[in-house]
């Protein structure tokens, strides 16, 4: 009995600091980001501003800092890579600095966070990233629980890729084929759904790495690869012989891929959207980073208004200089030199023809409310 | 001496035709097994020199070497790295001298192995002349370090606090660099990635796990409750642990209870996780040694006047240390393996670069067994060098020889 007094001692302890911390549970609930509460400006004059606590936080912070913070992906080809010189490069990377562009005047002032996929939700409910462009799919879920999402920049879906001696043309003719997919990502979700709807059966052949899956099907362990068509298009370009292989016109998932923001804070989140519609209203009026000084005094008034020379296109709202989207075009182009740079004919990622990524006017569904 | 001696000179004469023929070709059965072994031996290693010289397609290793030794270091900053490097291998040259044959191999083997990544020809415009300039300084700086070892000016304790030192200027302030300092800005730790994040969790995880290991396994033999429960509380629970679970818990767990201002690096926070981990199987080795330690010891040390301290200092401790060299070294080579699965929490070590280099191309997608030989070829060298270190170790102390 003596020897195990101490041990009673601490448990007793114990016990009494757990019952008085008993009395005032600590909320179980989802992390708590920002306090939403509402406090009331008075204005001197005539309006009332309401607006949340938070309002402005993250410019603030991001200025202070001098650099914003993004988090990234860091091998994915095409939209987040690593160059020969170990630069964090690719289509989602690039609005990181067009955003750094428009805020801080300078598109090198980004702190690149590299992100795995279970990262990026907890990651925007700390905050601990400004903004994510990691190729994250927008779905009312995440949308609910990370964060906000802002303006879609790139419209994917799954699809498969065959070889095009095996006569695949339907997801009928695909029944009881081999699939090679990566574990654990919506992609083997989506597989199986299409498939069941369909009343198809597969036999699933599973990688832990996106490499593996197309080294796989690559040596014919598989009949069909499955992912997004950009990956499709992205590795099909690396096959021994590319020509042997299509990737079919079938789409079984919508893929809106958009960056999004920290919740609480709709200045960051206004001003992260009005950049990307900047980039995609300088690809309606033709203004590109080569000619974006000489667009400053164009005959087109709405031209003159996005670049910041006449009128208030929201950036003192917004807290941003009138040249800020003039900037972010000059560092990363607009829309579709944007698009090109990577995914053109002569694109240093790979080519993948535009799409759904067109511009509305050319049958696409990239669309940008007007500056002004 | 005398004739009987002569007497007993070797039955058949020796050479290497004489040795193949008892060994290898004994009899029927063995000269057929040597015949089959050999021809095995012979087109197996064909094979592989064919696929590493003719087969393979190396272009993911040679068109950006640097990029697996510092990942995303930034490019304008690289002399930093050029700089610790330097200062670290004129420090090996140094123990060279001092210490001789602890150091000798490994400081030729780095001196050589640098000395031909200097001059090996790449057709890369990532290695400049100036980065070949540097990988060239090194071996004359390990020999210089060595001269000067050798003059016997320099004192082992010198040499240590010169480590110390060096290392917590290149870890602490030459890396990292400082907030808004021009000369050396700040690069944050999400922009180290390749061999560089892994050697620093690896190092770091195996200095700083080890004091905190010996502190649990005494603590678990301590006649203090408090201390005792704790310790068995720690080892057991993260014994329990995958080192997988533990990283995630410190690297996306922990962030959603600290508050924003307060958020600890990520690479520290790998770093915390593998020492946490490291420490738990380091407190249960060591406490195997501890118990190896005869009662009478303690005893007799008693006898003489020490107090307890110095008895676990200068008595227990040595010898039980020195019992488990081999899986304490085991369990650190392990430890450096480990490191890899960082990758999973964002962490661009090694492996992670790896990754990164086969999704830079979609000429690599088909590459990935040249990617991961190469990757593995570097981990063996360190882990046989941790293993060959620690045979010479046991060597010098007589483990299992007392």
């Amino acid at each position: 009995m003596r020897k195990l007094f101490p041990v009673i001692a601490v448990l007793i302890v114990f016990s009494v600091i757990s019952a008085a911390c008993g009395g005032t549970p600590a909320p179980v609930e989802q992390p708590k980001v920002v306090e939403t509460v509402v406090v009331t400006v008075e204005v001197p004059g005539e309006t009332i501003i309401t607006k949340p606590e938070a309002y402005g936080s993250i410019a603030a912070r991001v200025r202070e800092r001098g650099k914003l913070i993004c988090g990234i992906h860091t091998s994915l080809l095409g939209f987040g890579y690593l160059d020969a010189n170990g630069r964090n490069v690719g289509f989602d990377v690039d609005f990181c600095r067009a955003v750094a562009a428009a805020v801080l005047g300078d598109p090198e002032k980004v702190e690149f966070v590299p992100m795995t996929a279970a990262d990026r939700g907890p990651a925007l409910q700390t905050g601990e990233v400004d903004m994510l462009s990691r190729n994250a799919t927008w779905t009312s879920k995440r949308e609910a629980e990370w964060g906000n999402f802002t303006w879609t920049m790139f419209y994917d879906g799954q699809g498969f890729i065959v070889r095009k001696d095996s006569g695949v043309k339907t997801l009928q003719d695909m029944n009881g084929a081999t699939i090679c997919v990566t574990s654990g990502t919506t992609t083997e979700k989506n597989l199986a759904a299409a498939f069941a709807d369909a009343g198809l059966t597969y036999e699933a052949v599973i990688f832990e790495e996106t490499a593996a899956v197309y080294g796989a099907y690559d040596e014919g362990r598989c009949d069909v690869a499955t992912s997004d068509k950009s990956q499709l298009a992205s590795v099909q370009q690396g096959f021994k012989n590319p020509d042997d292989h299509e990737i079919l016109d079938i789409t079984i998932s919508k893929e809106p891929l958009t960056p999004a923001v920290p919740t609480g804070d709709d200045q960051w989140s206004d001003i992260v959207k009005v950049v990307m519609w900047g980039l995609i209203n300088a690809e309606d009026y033709g203004v590109t980073s080569a000619n974006v000084d000489a667009m400053k005094t164009s005959e087109n008034a709405n031209i003159r208004m996005l670049l910041g020379s006449e009128g208030d296109w929201g950036y003192s709202a917004l807290g941003l200089s009138p040249d800020a989207l003039a900037n972010a075009i000059k560092a990363i182009g607009n829309y579709g030199e944007h698009y090109d740079h990577y995914f053109g004919p002569q694109g240093i990622a790979f080519t993948l023809p535009r799409g759904l990524n067109n511009l509305w006017s050319n049958g696409g569904l990239i669309y940008a409310p007007p500056i002004k | 001496m005398t004739a009987s001696t002569e007497m007993l000179a070797p039955p058949t004469a020796p050479g290497p035709i004489a040795w193949l023929r008892k060994n290898l070709f004994g009899d029927m059965f063995n000269a057929l097994l040597t015949i089959l072994s050999l021809t095995v031996i012979l087109f197996g290693s064909l094979a592989i020199l064919k696929w590493v010289f003719i087969g393979a397609d190396w272009r993911p290793v040679t068109g950006a070497p640097l990029l697996y030794l510092i990942g995303q270091y930034p490019r304008d900053q690289i002399w930093r790295l050029a700089l610790s490097l330097l200062l670290l291998t004129f420090l090996i040259g140094l123990s060279w001298g001092v210490w001789e044959k602890f150091v000798k191999a490994f400081a030729i083997f780095l001196g050589l192995l640098l000395g031909v990544l200097a001059i090996i020809p790449l057709e890369t415009p990532t290695v400049t002349l100036g980065v070949r300039a540097v990988f060239l300084a090194n071996p004359l700086l390990i020999y210089l370090g060595y001269r000067i070892g050798r003059l016997q000016l320099v004192k082992s304790q010198h040499v240590v606090t010169l480590w110390l030192l060096v290392t917590a200027v290149i870890v602490l302030a030459l890396l990292p660099g400082f907030d808004s300092n021009p000369l050396l800005p700040r690069v944050p730790t999400t922009a180290w990635g390749g061999l560089l994040v892994t050697l620093l969790l690896a190092v770091g995880g195996i200095v700083l796990s080890f004091p905190i290991g010996v502190l649990l396994a005494l603590g678990r033999r301590s006649s203090l409750p408090v201390v005792k429960v704790f310790s068995i509380l720690f080892i057991e629970v993260v014994r329990g642990v995958p080192l997988i679970t533990i990283l995630f818990m410190f690297s996306i767990i922990l962030a959603l209870f600290l508050p924003a201002e307060s958020r600890i690096d990520r690479v520290i926070r790998a770093l915390i996780g593998i020492v946490v981990f490291s420490a738990a199987y380091t407190a249960e080795n060591v406490r195997g040694g501890l118990q190896a330690i005869p009662q009478g010891q303690v005893e007799a040390a008693k006898a003489v006047g020490l107090n307890n301290f110095q008895i676990t200092a200068l008595i227990v401790l040595p010898q039980a240390i020195r019992m488990v060299i081999p899986s304490i070294v085991g369990q650190f080579i392990s430890l450096f393996k480990d490191t890899t699965l960082v990758v999973i929490v964002g962490i661009n070590d090694l492996l992670g670069i790896g990754k990164a280099v086969l999704n830079s191309d979609p000429q690599f997608v088909s590459l990935q067994a040249e990617v991961y030989v190469f990757i593995a070829a570097i981990f063996w060298i360190f882990s046989y060098y941790m293993s060959y270190a620690s045979r010479l170790l046991e060597k010098a102390l007589g483990v299992g020889e007392r």
